[in-house]
């Protein structure tokens, strides 16, 4: 069967490894461009940025992006999960998404622009003195579209969806993508690169399986949400109503749902029961020696951030790149899971919602989700570890707060890269990948093609899903692309250099 | 910061081997020099304090090493980084009062303090941020500035 000209054919996709004729005998025009990203988000945006440090031109690099801006999706979850601008992200002061060098930090930055040097004290006696100082997301996503202005990062982006990206016949890869209908002559167009960089980010977010059939069967999408969709909803009928709502999750998503609730029963006068469900309740510190032990608290076990700091450029980051299999799978489960911020107003708000009796805590493993009786409600029934009966809890509204999902078969252009290019998966599943994060099993004569963020935890490097694992994947990929003569390594002189064109936020 | 071993001896070699001999011979000039003490005692005096303090500091390096491993997140808070000041400045001045390595006294004390903690806070100062400014990729390798990734 053969599809009209300018779109691909149901051969074409069947057939893994593309030449210049196939595109030309189906009509799609090519472009040659040295460097695609794929994604256009935060990942895509750090890429670049290192790269264009690194003396790139624009016309070198495009990113096939249908983002506005490198913070959209990001915003978008952050902003659900009930981070909004003015509040705070769990990311460390150094790391620094605009700024490779990751100084100034975002509290130094902070104390400068609104005269408060309590926040530079903060950054100076954590995590010992005070909780750790973390960013307001709205000044993250100012200073990424500063940075993003500085490097013509507009320039760059192409408009589209990427539909595949194949090796070439004669060497490198083609990337074929959907432009936004009526803007090119034809519906799909390719471009044809010696470097790939994936940074596609989640493919959607993640519903505990009992949670998801109670919606399919009872096509109720109002009272069970998830914290990364819109549920704000949730929150306006609560401060209408006494109401009890069922969290589920103990990661920092969970604290900031909590937070808001209790502000709500606090501050705004909601008359809100929040119940809280831990599926794995932690009792003792975590952990196997006295040198391995993260501190725990009233079923929360607590860290700075999503990894131990060290995972980031330390000890842990040593360790994990010296381990292979189910070693490296087990250190990374051990040193990241399920975990939270331990910051002293949220622990303090917990203790006074359980002395006032509207935060309880409850554990066990979900049975099944089904309407109450009455329909009124939404029945939660959760079997107890110790064999005892099933405890039920009936709620008004139930709040997912478990996570992202990053099932990588579910991301059609990484599936594609797993059936037709040779990619393969690590040990959690995810994107194979190297310590320098090429993509592995995919090489296509001197093409190369690299992967960052989410869709490689389970290599090397933990914390891929961060700003620092953005930058720091960033680093590995253009040091691999400098040894191959694509860029000019980023030495001390080249560094202070564009450090000080940064600082005075001098057009590159 | 997050540093391995190798990383916070590299890191105090380094600076003090450039920052603190740059430093050291600003200072000479500035700092308490009592009557009748020639230029080149108190040179000597200030270069053997900054040779105690890079020498003896592997062995300290070690022992925050060994300290460190009872963090669960593996790093070193930036107070830290002042608060061990304390004891260094102290055990540097000890060695010094005991003609160790070589006999350098009588040195003053307002010269030494003078020297050790605007050096230490100049180095901490530095290694906490702008160093990353010439070295872009030191904070990823705990420290380190050879030895690859």
């Amino acid at each position: 069967m053969r599809s009209e000209q300018g779109d691909i054919s149901d051969e074409l996709i069947a057939t893994s490894v593309w030449s210049d004729q196939h595109l030309s005998r189906h009509g799609i025009p090519v472009y040659d461009v040295p460097f695609v990203s794929v994604g256009g988000g935060i990942g895509s945006f750090s890429m670049v940025d290192t790269l264009r440090i690194a003396g790139i031109t624009t016309e070198q690099i495009r990113v096939v992006s249908d983002l506005q801006r490198p913070t959209q999706t990001y915003e978008y979850l952050a902003s659900n999960s009930q981070i909004r601008s003015k509040h705070r992200l769990r990311s460390d002061s150094s790391s620094v998404i605009d700024c490779i060098w990751g100084w100034p930090g975002y509290a130094l930055r902070e104390a400068w622009a609104k005269k408060q040097p309590a926040h530079a004290m903060q950054v100076l006696v954590e995590p010992i003195g005070a909780d750790y100082y973390t960013p307001q997301a709205g000044q993250v996503y100012a200073s990424v579209n500063r940075e993003a202005a500085r490097i013509s990062w507009n320039n760059m982006v192409t408009p589209g969806v990427v539909r595949h990206v194949r090796r070439r016949d004669r060497g490198d890869y083609f990337v074929l993508f959907t432009p936004p209908k009526g803007t090119t002559p034809t519906k799909r167009v390719a471009f044809r690169s010696r470097y790939i960089h994936m940074a596609v980010g989640y493919p959607g977010v993640r519903f505990l399986p009992d949670l998801q059939a109670y919606r399919q069967a009872n096509n109720d999408y109002q009272r069970v949400v998830n914290a990364y969709e819109p549920h704000d909803h949730v929150y306006a009928e609560m401060r209408q109503r006494p109401a009890t709502v069922v969290v589920r999750g103990a990661g920092i998503v969970a604290s900031r749902v909590l937070q808001r609730l209790l502000e709500d029963r606090e501050l705004h006068g909601a008359q809100t029961t929040v119940i809280h469900l831990f599926r794995t309740y932690a009792t003792e510190a975590q952990g196997d020696k006295a040198t391995f032990r993260r501190p725990v608290r009233k079923g929360w076990a607590y860290q700075g951030f999503n990894f131990p700091k060290s995972a980031w450029g330390g000890q842990m980051r040593d360790h994990l790149e010296s381990l292979e299999g189910d070693a490296r799978r087990d250190f990374i489960d051990a040193i990241g899971g399920t975990n939270t911020a331990p910051r002293k107003k949220w622990r303090e708000q917990l203790d006074r919602g359980e002395a006032g009796g509207y935060y309880i805590q409850a554990r066990g493993v979900v049975q099944s989700v089904v309407p109450s009786p009455d329909s009124r409600k939404v029945r939660t029934v959760v079997g107890t570890s110790a064999g005892l009966q099933n405890t039920q809890y009936d709620a008004d509204f139930i709040i997912d707060a478990t996570g992202l999902e990053a099932n990588i078969e579910e991301h059609r252009v990484i599936n594609d890269l797993l059936a037709h290019v040779g990619a393969g998966k690590n040990v959690k599943g995810r994107l194979d990948v190297e310590r320098d994060f090429q993509v592995r099993g995919v090489d296509s004569g001197d093409g190369r093609m690299y992967a960052s963020g989410s869709m490689t935890l389970g290599g090397y490097y933990a914390g891929v899903d961060s700003f620092l694992g953005l930058q720091y994947a960033a680093m590995r990929i253009h040091d691999n692309l400098a040894s191959h003569g694509f860029g000019e390594r980023i030495g001390p002189g080249r560094s202070t250099k564009q450090w000080w064109k940064w600082a005075r936020n001098k057009a590159i | 910061m997050t540093p391995t071993l190798a990383g916070r001896i590299q890191t105090r070699l380094v600076m003090l081997g450039t920052v603190g001999v740059v430093w050291t011979i600003l200072i000479g000039f500035v700092a308490p020099r009592p009557e009748g003490t020639a230029m080149v005692d108190i040179y000597k005096a200030l270069f053997t304090a900054l040779l105690i303090v890079a020498v003896l500091g592997i062995v300290w390096e070690m022992i925050y090493h060994a300290l460190q491993q009872y963090r669960w997140e593996k790093d070193w808070p930036t107070i830290f980084g002042l608060v061990v000041a304390i004891p260094e400045g102290i055990v540097a001045w000890v060695l010094l009062q005991r003609g160790i390595p070589w006999d350098v006294r009588p040195v003053a004390a307002s010269t030494y303090l003078t020297m050790f903690i605007s050096l230490w806070i100049l180095v901490w100062a530095i290694t906490n941020g702008p160093l990353q400014i010439f070295f872009v990729r030191w904070r990823y390798r705990g420290g380190r500035f050879a030895g690859g990734w």
